[in-house]
């Protein structure tokens, strides 16, 4: 017999299944393993975890080495949606002083963001919640703590030029891929300005973690981390105390002081009244806080000192027309008018004040007169024969000094001011259908002008400079390696250096017996300054004073602006020459000018005491 | 007639290399799966590898054991054997605790036993002694009666202890009878009862009957003889397959549990649960799909290690593969079951003994069986079935049934030389 079964042909059909399923198997690990790169993706968003250290952010010292700003250690509990299982909710709850709705409502919130990344559970949790949680983190899986940095204002001045920050908007995750949800960035002032200096460089640590969330080790040995690159320190040109001394000057008043060392255009104190705490914008308060002080009428997140470009200049332009009247051979040293207590053209009357008359450009400068300047402006505009050409003439000088131009300082925001162009008055009142008497107003710096009290400082500091200025700036040094960019390129005037000293000379005249700033003279600082007054059509006139000190070798310039403050000589004045005192000498030597600023209330005019 | 001079002449070495090569896998498979820095030794006993290489030294020391019975005791006790399996099946159900759910372990001392590993040989067993008796003919209803019957005593013992997977395998046995002359049509009907049941699933009873009436409408319209006698049955085997339809929706919906069902809709990809249900497989994939074609290398493999993968000892073994040696060696992998297999199945075919050969055709089946659940699940082409990949995953008593299987197959294979010449 043959021991040959029947139906051995059949081996073959059960091999044939055996190395079907084996060749579907290969051809599904392959393309499992080898063709979808999806699932290597998977694995990484598995096991990896990316946690970002923040670099600490640079600090802030002020030209003394005074420090400004600092950082002071918060904590965010971060969540990661995905991992947050089965956690003891009311425990979590009691530990953060949350309530169970927060907890559902933040939750949701994460989860709405993103499952698998974190975001910001809970943001700036106390030390003391920090401890507590630190050591029952491992009960809650899915949140671990992200250490941050809060901004510190050890004094609470300078809110305006320090600003602040605050987490990055949607605009700025969407403009720049460095920042992420939940990050913070400048928002406003040198915070802005030089965020990328004081932001330093975050790093990346990449580390394997289990499926509980356990970390189990750095990824590669490390080879993908990156380490955070603190920010830099940046040496800001102001002098804390100056600054301090002028916001508490300008306390209960509204306007800005523009103090600028000319020798370098370094701004030494920036103030903008009404002013606040810049300690107010930092952490959990910062939002509840923000809307105050944006709903506040006095507007104090406005920075006037900046931004105020509406106002005119006054008759601290008086300067200016002198400077140019000389440059364009229509005035000189001797020059004198007629002051018949006002300018008189045909029926045109522009008035002035008692005064002796006539005078030469000194006096005119000592004693503010209007007519004077009627005529030096005249003459300005009106030299060529050709109004319109003259007046361009006129505007090039104008514009020299920085006056209706923008500086780019190292602040993110600054207005331009306003100085009218031929085509302005073309348009106003058609094409060369006006002539110098059309626009006379602007003898006086009243009319179509509008500086900022940064403006008027910087004006101030190139008479001081005779002929030359530095844009103003903030910043002096970065991680004590000075700056070296167009801050420091010098820019000039169209005037000649030699028609300062008269015009110098009359400012300092100012101070003297029947000078406008008589009353705000010091024994032994030769100081040189001009008053202004600003119309206001809303209301009382607004307060102007410029003013530079020591008369030969300068070193300070300012500009003090005082809303409704009235004639310049009565509360810019003081304060100006306050301000110099301080600078110059550390020290307030004349209580009578002091106290009465001091008690001045503009805001509520009812409690004022007028000095 | 040969002389017998050791009781290795006449093995097939082939097959020896392929069981060693296999179980020294799994082992460093093993150890790379729950390899951690505080006990690096894999000899260290207290972890799974160190336990595992202990029931690789008893294995093969059961494998040496076996080689020295007698050939003919495997065919003479079978029935004894078997008899006392059941009875053992039977004392689990009444002193077994729960494990996870399914009660199908022995106590013994320190060691657990497990039943139902050796259920699959004694049946095998079994099986082989009842097909090779004289004069038993496959196409007789009697004799697949009493096969079937064989298979369910076993099948339906492990069902009552709720271990559905290691149930199923006694449906590899089908491929057994095929080769002993059941007609090709059960298998042809099991299968497509199969895609039956899976469209069932996936589409309602109203889609089916519009698609099964179509093809009904197709196969009669494609007849060259259209008359009311084939319009008559394509209408009754029409009225039997939407009976089935509706049967499987009703089991779906009434009887299966609601995590059955959901296992069920993540494969069928009607659901994509990738927390829940899904989950496992899902990490399955990824662990497997990372590895990329060369692998992490050895030990480093992250989703498995780090416990993403569910089971990644055992049921999930072949992660730690997929994950740390790559698409190479899961290649490498398949290639050694698939010759394995094939193997058995060529040895078996080589037999002059009927009953070796049905012994083969059971064993190779059964390796088969869960070779293609358990690698098929990991890569989501199979449900999640929980049963283990031969000599790769961890644990003792599946371990030594497979080597059991194998080794006396290699036995009868070798005793084979000795009987008929």
């Amino acid at each position: 017999m043959s021991f040959q079964s029947k139906h051995t042909d059949r081996m073959y059909v059960v091999m044939g299944i055996v190395l079907l399923i084996s060749l579907t198997f290969l051809g599904r690990l392959f393309y499992v393993q080898v063709i979808d790169k999806s699932y290597q993706l998977s694995a990484d968003n598995n096991v990896l975890r990316y946690e970002t250290e923040f670099p600490a952010r640079g600090r802030i010292y002020d030209r003394d080495g005074r420090l400004l700003v600092y950082n002071e250690a918060a904590y965010d509990l971060m969540i990661i949606p995905r991992q947050a299982t089965s956690i003891d909710t009311t425990e979590l709850c009691r530990i953060l002083n949350i309530s169970k709705e927060d907890f559902i409502r933040k939750m949701d919130k994460a989860k709405a963001y993103s499952w698998r990344k974190p975001t910001i559970f809970e943001k700036q949790i106390s030390t003391i919640t920090y401890a507590e949680l630190q050591e029952k983190l491992y009960r809650f899986s899915g949140f671990f703590v992200q250490k941050r940095t809060l901004r510190k204002y050890p004094e609470p001045v300078a809110a305006h030029l320090l600003g602040y920050v605050g987490e990055a908007s949607q605009s700025k995750l969407d403009e720049d891929p460095y920042y992420k949800r939940g990050d913070y960035v400048g928002i406003s002032g040198l915070e802005k300005s030089y965020e990328t200096e004081l932001r330093g460089q975050k790093g990346v640590k990449v580390i394997m973690v289990d499926v509980f969330n356990r970390p189990k080790g750095s990824y590669k040995e490390g080879k993908y981390d990156t380490v955070a690159v603190a920010g830099k320190t940046l040496r800001a040109s102001i002098d804390a105390e100056l600054q301090a001394y002028g916001e508490l000057l300008m306390q209960n008043k509204t306007g800005g002081i523009v103090a600028l060392e000319p020798s370098t255009g370094e701004i030494l104190a920036l103030v903008s009244a009404p002013s606040f705490d810049p300690n107010l914008l930092v952490g959990r308060v910062r939002s509840d806080n923000y809307r105050m002080l944006q709903a506040d009428t006095l507007k104090p997140l406005f920075n006037r000192a900046l931004m105020s470009e509406q106002n005119p200049p006054g008759s601290t332009f008086k300067l200016i027309n002198a400077l140019i009247g000389q440059q364009v051979g229509v005035l000189n040293e001797n020059t004198t008018y007629r002051c018949p207590r006002g300018y008189v053209s045909g029926s045109f009357r522009m008035g002035c004040h008692d005064h002796r008359s006539p005078l030469d450009l000194r006096e005119s400068i000592q004693h503010s007169c209007n007519a004077y300047y009627g005529n030096v402006f005249r003459n300005i505009i009106d030299h060529t024969g050709k109004p319109w050409e003259g007046f361009a003439i006129w505007r090039k000088h104008v514009t020299s000094f920085g006056l209706g131009t923008k500086f780019n300082t190292d602040l993110p925001i600054e207005y331009t001011g306003i100085v009218p162009t031929n085509e302005f008055y073309d348009k106003y009142y058609g094409k060369n259908h006006w002539k110098s008497l059309t626009i006379i107003s602007l003898a006086i710096g009243q009319g179509e002008l509008g500086t900022t009290p940064l403006q008027l400082a910087n004006m101030t500091a190139a008479i001081a400079n005779r002929g030359y200025y530095y844009p103003p700036h903030l910043v002096t040094a970065i991680d004590d390696e000075p700056i070296k960019n167009r801050f420091t390129e010098k820019q000039f005037t169209t005037i000649d250096p030699k028609y300062f000293e008269p015009v110098i000379d009359g400012m300092a005249m100012v101070f003297e017996q029947g000078g406008t700033g008589y009353r705000s003279r010091h024994d032994s600082i030769v100081m040189c300054g001009k008053t202004g007054t600003a119309q206001n059509p809303h209301g009382e006139d607004h307060s102007i004073f410029i003013c530079f000190a020591p008369k030969d070798d300068p070193k300070i310039a300012l500009a003090v602006f005082v809303e409704n403050g009235g004639g310049g000589s009565k509360y810019a004045a003081p304060i100006a020459s306050l301000m110099v005192e301080k600078y110059l000498t550390d020290t307030i030597t004349r209580p009578n000018l002091e106290k009465p600023i001091l008690e001045a209330n503009l805001i509520d005019p009812s409690k004022n005491v007028s000095p | 007639m040969r002389e017998q001079r050791s009781i290795f002449d006449g093995i097939d070495w082939v097959m020896v290399g392929l069981f060693l090569i296999l179980v020294f896998m799994g082992w460093i498979n093993i150890y790379a799966a729950v390899f951690n820095e505080e006990h690096q030794s894999i000899f260290d006993a207290t972890q799974r590898y160190g336990k595992q290489l202990f029931f690789i030294v008893f294995a093969i020391f059961v494998g040496l054991v076996i080689m020295l019975i007698d050939g003919k005791f495997f065919s003479t006790f079978a029935l004894p054997i078997y008899g006392l399996t059941m009875l053992l099946l039977v004392v689990v159900l009444f002193t077994a605790r729960d494990v996870a759910g399914a009660r199908s372990w022995i106590d013994i001392g320190a060691f657990k036993l497990q039943p139902s590993e050796f259920a699959k040989y004694a049946t095998s067993l079994a099986l082989a002694s009842y097909l090779s008796t004289i004069n038993i003919r496959m196409d007789e209803l009697k004799t697949k009666l009493v096969a079937t019957l064989i298979l369910v005593i076993p099948a339906g013992l492990i069902l009552l202890q709720n271990d559905t997977g290691s149930m199923l395998v006694f449906g590899a046995f089908a491929l057994v009878m095929y080769r002993e002359g059941l007609s090709g049509n059960f298998l042809l009907f099991g299968l497509a009862m199969a895609v039956l049941f899976i469209f069932a699933l996936l589409f309602t009873p109203l889609t089916m009957l519009i698609i099964l009436g179509s093809v009904g409408l197709v196969v009669f319209l494609f007849q060259r003889r259209k008359t009311w006698k084939l319009g008559l049955s394509i209408g009754a085997v029409l009225m039997v397959l939407m009976g089935f339809v509706y049967s499987v929706d009703y089991i779906f919906n009434e009887v299966l549990e609601p995590h059955q069902q959901v296992r069920i809709n993540v494969l069928l990809g009607k659901e994509d649960d990738p927390k829940g249900a899904g989950y496992n497989v899902n990490q399955s994939k990824i662990a497997i799909g990372s590895g990329g074609f060369t692998g992490k290398g050895f030990l480093k493999g992250t989703q498995t290690k780090y416990d993403f993968v569910p089971e990644q000892t055992t049921d999930f073994i072949f992660c730690t593969v997929g994950e740390e040696w790559g698409f190479l060696g899961t290649f490498v992998v398949i290639a050694l079951f698939a010759a394995l297999i094939l193997r058995i199945l060529f040895i078996a075919e080589r037999q002059r003994s009927a009953f070796t050969r049905i012994y083969g055709y059971c064993v190779a089946s059964i390796f088969l069986f869960h070779f293609m659940i358990n690698i098929g699940m990991t890569i989501g082409l199979m449900p999640v079935i929980g049963i283990p990949l031969p000599f790769f995953s961890y644990g003792g008593s599946s371990l030594l049934g497979f080597t059991i299987l194998l080794f006396t197959f290699i036995k009868l294979d070798g005793y084979r030389l000795q009987q008929l010449r």
